[in-house]
């Protein structure tokens, strides 16, 4: 893309008229300094779970944007976010992964904080500090806002950010019913820890950009899963590698993308254009109660697996009984976490071309333990650092990074084509539009969102207004 | 047979050497595979009730070890493997479009400190460190370094096959972008 000479804005660097983006957006550090202000410091993010801190003083090391975060759970039961850095002079109070503990306390000189934040101890007070420090102008630095949606835990650190519930916008009942259990019980999940965690050199919009916004990869970056169809293994994204091989095939016959939904579903591209959240999910053709169980497990696991997951799917139907769930199943929510209904993924900013990826694995509170163990199973083998299809994203995510970076290279523009002027309005999915699965529908929400946080100067200036 | 050095004959320390010196052919003939890009010799060498696994390892409190290492099948963890889907991992490493392992690595597995932790008829149960240096492509280059305990089995027609490998990596956040490498 070229710029002007006199225009110097980011939102030159971005035309999704023509959907056109430059790569500086992706390689340049001036921008991803300003990414982590006009971002990462007032977006809603993803903190956790409650199942990850169920009693009081239970606590998780979570993680904003490049800063360490402490979840943590009161002694009055409340759930907390706390910056960990403590306010003498900016030590973590918090160097383990998860437990328990009565108070946060600083290694460097000894402060200590209680489980809401407040500064209950400093070493010597009475002798150092007494009449010149206020106590209570020196707790942990919280977040502005928490939300709770059915069970996840969300943060702000901007108070003038909207609701959760209205920076989700359409796609809320997307992610609220992600922390079902699978027959349909309201908070039925449990968040199992500890994580995986793995640092990928590449800029975090790479991957998070992309997941649930790019199904042209598939068949060429995930070619070689089909061998576990042989193998008699089956592998998350890509049953079995059917749908790259058939991909491929459709690919050759210049037919479209296969769907991949099952029956009764056709999966389509859903994008908030407004908020930049979006998915890859199905539009179905009748509602879930008349959509039969499509048998997953039986060939790979104990039948009692097979027989929980039916009975599961039975008593959900029942439940939404004359519902359509259409666009159920996870979505990608702006900026950086992509929620599924059997794995989280988060791309966490670490430099502007490094990126902290972690694997959160949910596992429904009341399976009992065969099922606990092959849905993890299942899971571990695909997803994240040592998963046989996602170590093929990382690859690929490392050296675009790596071959966009030079001088030469980064004067260009990436084509965001697929799809373009496609999209259309389907009142099944009001508050989304839709486009064919292999649009680059939801890549260009992202990036218009992208440009609308970066230009904005405050919450007064972005989409939706905080009420009230 | 005991491992107990204090109760043992010269003939059983004797029968304890070449025991160990059998199992660090082993472990060195598995490693010369891996190294060499055999993985379908490899493969032989693991039984089809295998147990693979790789735990995560989180940061604790002093004390709390128990917490340390993830359990399997109740947490989460590297690798859970059993003998299909490292078929399959060894198959994937053989098509040539794994594009992670694409070119493929130089690896070195050093394997070394291998102590004999339990002997019962055709079952040994065996402990030893590993420093597995990756270099790949150009510039590329990650360091797994950690402990593995195996429990390897006899078998009268094919020799040692793998029947249990706990793999403990001595990283929390993992510091490569892949590890589809065998350990």
């Amino acid at each position: 893309m070229t710029r002007s000479g006199s225009d110097r804005s980011l939102a030159s660097l971005v035309d999704l008229e023509q959907g056109l983006v430059s790569r500086e957006l992706y390689v340049n550090p001036d921008i991803y300094q300003q990414e982590l202000e006009q971002i990462y410091a007032r977006a809603w993010l993803f903190v956790g779970h409650e199942s990850m801190v169920p009693n009081p003083g239970d606590f998780f090391l979570s993680r904003m944007g490049e800063e360490s975060v402490i979840l943590v759970r009161d002694e009055r039961g409340k759930l907390h976010a706390l910056l960990n850095t403590c306010r003498h002079r900016g030590n973590k109070v918090c160097r383990y992964d998860d437990g328990n503990t009565r108070v946060f306390t600083c290694s460097f000189h000894g402060w200590s904080y209680d489980t809401d934040g407040r500064l209950v101890g400093v070493p010597h007070y009475e002798a150092a500090f007494e009449g010149a420090l206020d106590k209570e102008q020196f707790g942990l630095h919280e977040v502005a806002q928490l939300a709770n949606l059915n069970g996840s835990i969300w943060a702000t650190w901007d108070s003038k950010a909207p609701s959760f519930e209205d920076y989700l916008g359409a796609f809320e009942p997307t992610i609220r019913h992600c922390f079902d259990a699978s027959d349909g019980t309201e908070n039925g999940v449990e968040l199992v820890l500890p994580m995986q965690k793995f640092r990928l050199p590449t800029n975090w919009k790479f991957a998070a950009f992309s997941f649930d916004g790019d199904a042209l990869h598939g068949s060429t970056t995930h070619r070689s899963l089909s061998v576990f169809r042989e193998a008699g293994v089956a592998v998350m994204a890509d049953e079995q590698g059917t749908a790259a091989a058939e991909t491929r095939a459709a690919e050759q016959e210049g037919r479209r993308i296969v769907q991949r939904g099952g029956p009764y579903a056709t999966t389509l591209e859903l994008s908030s254009r407004q908020l930049g959240h979006g998915s890859h999910r199905n539009l179905y053709e009748k509602p879930i109660d008349e959509i039969p169980y499509v048998p997953t497990w039986e060939k790979y696991e104990p039948p009692e697996v097979e027989e929980y997951y039916r009975r599961a799917w039975e008593r959900r139907g029942k439940k939404f009984a004359g519902h359509y769930l259409h666009a159920f199943g996870g979505a990608h929510v702006f900026p950086n976490i992509n929620v599924q209904d059997n794995r989280h993924l988060i791309w966490h900013p670490h430099g502007v071309g490094m990126t902290e990826s972690w694997r959160i694995f949910p596992v429904d509170k009341s399976a009992p333990q065969v099922v606990r163990e092959a849905t993890l199973r299942y899971a571990i083998r695909s997803c994240g650092a040592s998963g046989v299809t996602e170590s093929d994203d990382m690859e690929n995510w490392n050296y675009a990074m790596e071959a966009s970076s030079g001088t030469v290279a980064r004067r260009l523009s990436y084509p965001f084509k697929s799809g373009l002027g496609g999209a259309y309005d389907d009142e099944r999915v009001p508050g989304m539009t839709v486009n064919q699965l292999s649009a680059e529908e939801n890549q260009r929400s992202r990036l218009r969102r992208w440009v609308q946080f970066m230009e904005a100067k405050s919450w007064d200036d972005l989409y939706p207004v905080k009420k009230g | 047979m005991s491992v107990d050095a204090r109760s043992h004959s010269r003939e059983q320390a004797i029968d304890r050497l070449l025991l160990r010196t059998e199992i660090e052919d082993f472990l060195y003939h598995e490693a010369e595979l891996l190294d060499e890009r055999r993985y379908s010799d490899w493969i032989d060498l693991v039984a089809e009730d295998v147990h693979y696994h790789m735990p995560i390892r989180r940061n604790v409190k002093f004390g709390e070890w128990d917490r340390e290492y993830s359990r399997a099948g109740v947490e989460s963890s590297w690798f859970d493997e059993d003998k299909r889907t490292l078929v399959g991992r060894v198959r994937q490493l053989e098509t040539g479009v794994h594009w992670c392992e694409e070119p493929a690595s130089r690896t070195r597995h050093i394997v070394s400190n291998v102590q004999l932790v339990r002997a019962d008829g055709d079952e040994v149960e065996v402990r030893c460190r590993f420093v597995i240096y990756k270099n790949r492509s150009q510039d590329l280059e990650n360091l797994f370094i950690g402990k593995r305990e195996d429990v390897l089995r006899r078998d009268d027609e094919t020799g040692w096959k793998i029947t249990r490998r706990r793999i403990v990596l001595d990283q929390n956040v993992l510091l490569a972008k892949d590890m589809n490498i065998l350990f």
